[in-house]
């Protein structure tokens, strides 16, 4: 048995108290003291801004995040609250009534991808042995696909879209999921092809190529690509197909679905989105093939 | 006198280097270096954290608790000192300069808890440096640390777009580059003979 506790002992423990204490206080005071001094005066629209989007910061607004919108439109008077893709005309409601400006009308867009020629529609010029990247493909001789301008198929948008809404088809060809597409714009961006753009998600008649090559060219590249005849612009009774240096371009505000060129176009290269249905049984028709580039690969 | 700074920076920021040799600060070295943009801002961060925190470690370990005679306390002071300074930091900065505070708030935070941080006053404290090897120490270990993730940042961004056997993707196989890192750094021991 010892008696007490021993005098040194507790005065180490006295003095441990007193510093600790000490030191707590002086840290707790001086936090408290900056705090006060240094409060920076939050605007509470920018918060309430901010939970209102969606919050997978694809900088589709121009801002740096949802934070950086958030705080652009919350103190800049003359900045459209209808800026955010991916929240659609909901959010930019909720953001126009948030920031007390007039709700702007947003037109839905969804990406599309102007390119059919897959695997088995066009094939490979020369065996790509690099890395698995549409950026890095387009180095060599401006990529592998037979087409100049078709899809390399190596899924640079893919990877890009924050949204998970493309996947790669069985023929090498992004699919767009267009319930989960916000039309962000960072698979346009990310193509180094150029071949992805968004349309107005009301628009289900597309011409599916962006081969600017003459006829013969193109047939001998693409089984599906667009070889500048003319026919459906001939054809469209509303005058909405025109021709861009023989590629036929839509113009979707004309387009009613008639799907005249949908019949005209030898080539099937126009597509029609309005009946999934359709759609669907046409994808199940096409042969799959493993692409070369990822036999290659997994050797 | 300065060939003995000299020593303690190259010994602290190559040989001794705190990922690589020591395995410290592991969960930031593979948290961050994904991207090289992450990465500079946090060695940035971390280097001016490590310098202040060393010489306000060793301003209050010095002529406060050398004095008392209540050494044992050092690993909970110094998480406090730390962290009290990097809250202080963090309150400051989002008022003087929003900018900085956008580019380097979050590596703050996620510094405050970081065992190199740490590492460095204790390891002052151990060897009884005077104040100027103390921020010497802390900056030799900031660049060092800053070196470790530029190297990881710059290969990870290669790695990204190289064909990794699947069971390897991620993290495994920054591990394993990691590792033959750590076994490159070995050949600088005996750099210097002390």
């Amino acid at each position: 048995m010892q008696d007490a506790l021993h005098p040194d002992l507790l005065n180490v423990v006295l003095k441990s108290l007193a510093f600790m204490g000490g030191i707590g206080a002086v840290f707790g005071l001086g936090l408290a003291y900056a705090a006060k001094k240094f409060a920076v005066k939050t605007d509470p629209k920018v918060q309430a801004v901010r939970d209102v989007l969606p919050g997978a910061n694809c900088g589709a607004c121009g801002f740096a995040g949802c934070q950086g919108y958030a705080e652009a439109v919350a103190g800049d008077p003359n900045l459209s609250p209808g800026l955010c893709a991916p929240g659609k005309a909901d959010v930019a409601a909720l953001v126009a009534k948030i920031t007390g400006k007039a709700a702007p009308e947003v037109i839905p867009m969804v990406a599309t991808v102007f390119c059919r020629g897959g695997e088995c529609k066009a094939g490979r010029r020369f065996k790509y042995e690099g890395v698995k990247d549409c950026r890095a493909a387009i180095l060599v001789a401006g990529g592998d696909k037979t087409c100049i301008y078709g899809c390399l198929g190596y899924g640079a948008c893919e990877k890009a879209c924050p949204f998970g809404a493309i996947s790669m088809g069985p023929e090498n060809l992004p699919i767009i999921d267009r319930e989960k597409c916000t039309a962000c714009g960072v698979c346009v961006a990310a193509c180094p092809k150029g071949i992805i753009h968004l349309t107005p998600a009301a628009g289900k008649v597309h011409i599916l190529c962006s081969s600017h090559d003459k006829g013969p060219v193109v047939k001998k590249a693409c089984e599906i690509g667009c070889i500048g005849c003319g026919l459906c612009s001939k054809g469209c009774p509303e005058g909405a197909i025109s021709m861009d240096n023989n590629l036929a371009v839509m113009d979707y505000a004309k387009c009613t679905h008639c799907e005249t060129c949908v019949l005209l176009c030898p080539q099937k290269t126009i597509k029609d989105m309005l009946d999934p249905a359709k759609e669907q049984a046409e994808r199940i028709k096409l042969p799959r093939k493993e692409p070369q580039a990822k036999a290659a690969g997994g050797k | 006198m300065l060939k003995d700074l000299f020593t303690i920076f190259i010994a602290s920021a190559v040989i001794n280097n705190f990922v690589f040799t020591r395995y410290l600060g592991l969960c930031i070295f593979f948290g961050v270096s994904k991207k090289m943009e992450t990465a500079l801002g946090m060695s940035m961060t971390f280097t001016a954290v490590m310098v202040i925190s060393a010489a306000l470690s060793w301003l209050v370990y010095r002529l406060v608790m050398l004095p008392l005679h209540i050494e044992f306390l050092r690993i909970v002071l110094f998480i406090g000192i730390v962290a009290g300074f990097v809250q202080f930091a963090d309150t400051m900065l989002k008022k003087l300069n929003p900018t900085l505070y956008y580019k380097l708030g979050i590596y703050l935070v996620l510094i405050t808890t970081n065992c190199i941080i740490l590492a460095v006053p204790l390891l002052n404290a151990d060897n009884n440096y005077n104040f100027l090897q103390s921020l010497t120490l802390g900056l030799g270990s900031g660049a060092g640390f800053s070196l470790a993730l530029i190297i990881m940042a710059s290969i990870r961004e290669r790695l990204e777009l190289a064909n990794v056997p699947k069971p390897f993707q991620g993290m495994p196989i920054a591990f394993i580059v990691t590792g033959l890192i750590a076994l490159a750094f070995l050949g600088f021991s005996g750099l210097i003979t002390i």
